[in-house]
């Protein structure tokens, strides 16, 4: 059976959703095998069954935590040596897409980042699907040298449950010195809000520039939906909201199956993050904002006065 | 300190950006193109830290056809002391791989401490480039910074991951590459752009490099596009005007939906 390599992302042992995502993908080209680096695989590995994960690939070591990316691109160079796979799958996380450059140098192979969706094509082999020019194009592809490296969206595909055997193979890794030559100094997690994550949401509702700095009224519209917030890049310039909550090219790309946009004018830049969204609804004062051409239902109105009394209208419907 | 700084002349993000039919590349001549909006906070940093250093040097590097020479003139207009731009046919259609492969040929031929990029192109917006360059280069990766500090020969950057801040460093020579969080990029003035119609700009061809026609372009590429589609465009809904009810009428759509 052709073997697809799943690199886990995780935070000490706690699995990100984007695996789940992967581990099911893997399951339309071959028998996924998780690949797990760092510590934390016992708490991990019974998730990592549940989504078919076939073999639990375990390597531990302090550079994978001290150094960027290097260490991590190292090892899984050392397994695809040893294990060769038909294809690597990589999370298009921050870290994600570097590993997966540094690895197509080291094992002279073909890359593929930010794939949508990915099926097996007529020989077998992944042919990807991707989203560009801001969402404006769709591009199929595939790799045509080595073994395929593909790094693949959050919410590419729904997670599927499957029962995978998980038997465990600890491998070992030599990190050179040349991977540890940049040092991460002092790491801070950011702290839980108690919402979902943006690029996990099922629901986003993202303000903008409209706010004028409030982000009351969206937090609670969110909070009523179960939604996760996100923020326009004028609000992140100004301060009102952090970077990591940032939906555009240069911030997070979501799609989910509602979009709210309250107060965001629509500009080519945060059109490339969310215009993807299955349903995109908004609220702005502006009757001519560009936002409205993507919209499938639109408030011109004050989102200072539409939220706060659609909030109360969820509640209440909500009983 | 010397400081090479990358820059890539990409087709504006706000026109209508397309493929060539043939052979599926990034129409790179039916639209307007410019220095990378991106790239600008690359310049940016590397003028920032030159101006604090008493003998600094910074060169700005391009690989890409003709108009490329444009992206490298905005950058020589905001400060930038030299240019070299890397320019064959066979280059067309280069996938990242086969791109690192240049830029690295070309920084080794330079004098350097510091490699900046931006975070990504706007156009392919892999942001694998500066990773593939640090492997390729086998100097320190010090990527996806939002603040970036150069004390001696330490860099530092402040680094916003998916779930945790974390603050990295590495000594001299490093791959270096900013986000758009680092300060926006400075306006050519007056005296920016008369000085930079004298500023030296060479021109390298592969064989400068090294590098063999048959390792770049599409035909040498790792992957291949077999097709590119435009997304249709969305059906405009329905838009209503709130007139004291516009919160209520949201819900009953969203309701209607299954939403809520």
């Amino acid at each position: 059976m052709t073997e697809i390599l799943v690199l886990v992302d995780h935070v000490d042992g706690a699995v990100r959703k984007p695996t789940y995502e992967l581990l099911t993908l893997a399951r339309r080209l071959g028998e996924p095998s998780a690949v797990f680096l760092g510590s934390g695989s016992e708490q991990a590995k019974d998730s990592l069954a549940g989504y078919g994960a076939e073999k639990v690939y375990v390597a531990d070591d302090p550079a994978f935590g001290d150094f960027l990316v290097a260490p991590k691109a190292e090892a899984l160079a050392q397994l695809v040596e040893s294990a060769s796979p038909a294809a690597v799958l990589i999370p298009s996380s921050t870290e994600g897409k570097e590993i997966a450059g540094r690895l197509a140098i080291k094992i002279e192979s073909g890359l593929i980042t930010d794939a949508v969706d990915i099926v097996a094509g007529a020989d077998g082999a992944p042919e990807t699907t991707q989203s560009v020019f801001a969402g404006n194009h769709t591009v199929t592809a595939s790799v045509t040298k080595g073994t395929p490296i593909i790094t693949v969206k959050p919410n590419a595909v729904t997670p599927e449950q499957a029962t995978g055997a998980a038997s465990v193979e600890t491998f070992d890794v030599s990190i050179s010195d040349a991977a540890k030559t940049t040092r991460v100094v002092e790491r801070k997690e950011r702290k839980a809000t108690g919402r979902p994550e943006l690029t996990e949401a099922s629901i986003v509702v993202s303000g903008g520039r409209g706010t004028g700095g409030n982000f009351e009224p969206i937090e609670a519209f969110a909070d009523s939906l179960g939604a996760a917030v996100g923020a326009s890049r004028a609000v992140v310039d100004s301060g009102w909201y952090p970077h990591s909550y940032q939906v555009g090219q240069t911030g997070k790309t979501v799609s989910p199956q509602l979009y709210v946009a309250a107060g965001i004018s629509g500009a080519i830049q945060h059109r490339a993050g969310m215009q993807t969204s299955k349903t995109i609804v908004a609220v702005n004062k502006d009757g001519e904002a560009p936002i409205f051409e993507l919209v499938d239902f639109g408030v011109v109105g004050d989102l200072h006065k539409v939220l706060p009394q659609a909030t109360d209208e969820v509640i209440k419907r909500k009983g | 300190m010397k400081i090479v700084v990358c820059v890539k002349h990409v087709p504006d993000a706000a026109a209508d950006r397309t493929f060539d039919d043939a052979d599926h590349t990034v129409d790179r001549t039916g639209v307007d193109g410019l220095l990378s909006e991106l790239d600008e906070y690359a310049v940016e940093q590397a003028l920032t830290i030159a101006e604090a250093s008493d003998d600094a040097e910074v060169t700005v590097l391009s690989v890409g056809p003709e108009q490329a020479t444009d992206a490298i003139r905005k950058a020589l207009q905001m400060g930038v002391d030299k240019g070299v731009h890397v320019s064959d046919e066979a280059i067309h259609g280069s996938d990242a791989i086969a791109t690192s492969l240049v830029l690295a040929k070309a920084i080794e031929k330079l004098d350097y401490d510091i490699v900046l990029c931006g975070m990504a192109s706007t156009d392919s917006e892999m942001g694998v480039v500066p990773a593939m360059l640090a492997e390729r280069l086998g100097i320190a990766q010090v990527t996806l910074g939002s603040e970036l500090a150069v004390e001696g020969s330490t860099v530092r950057i402040r680094r916003d991951g998916d779930v945790s801040t974390e603050t990295v460093e590495a000594s001299t020579p490093a791959v270096v590459s900013v986000t758009d969080q680092t300060p926006e990029a400075r306006y050519p003035s007056f005296k920016g752009i008369m000085a930079a119609k004298k500023k030296p700009v060479e021109s390298w061809a592969l064989a400068d490099l090294d590098v063999a026609p048959d390792q770049v372009g599409l035909a040498a590429a790792w992957s291949s596009v077999s097709a590119t589609q435009k997304r249709p465009p969305r059906t405009k809904g329905q838009i209503v005007t709130d007139e004291g009810e516009g919160g209520v009428q949201l819900v009953e759509f969203l309701a209607a939906q299954k939403f809520v």
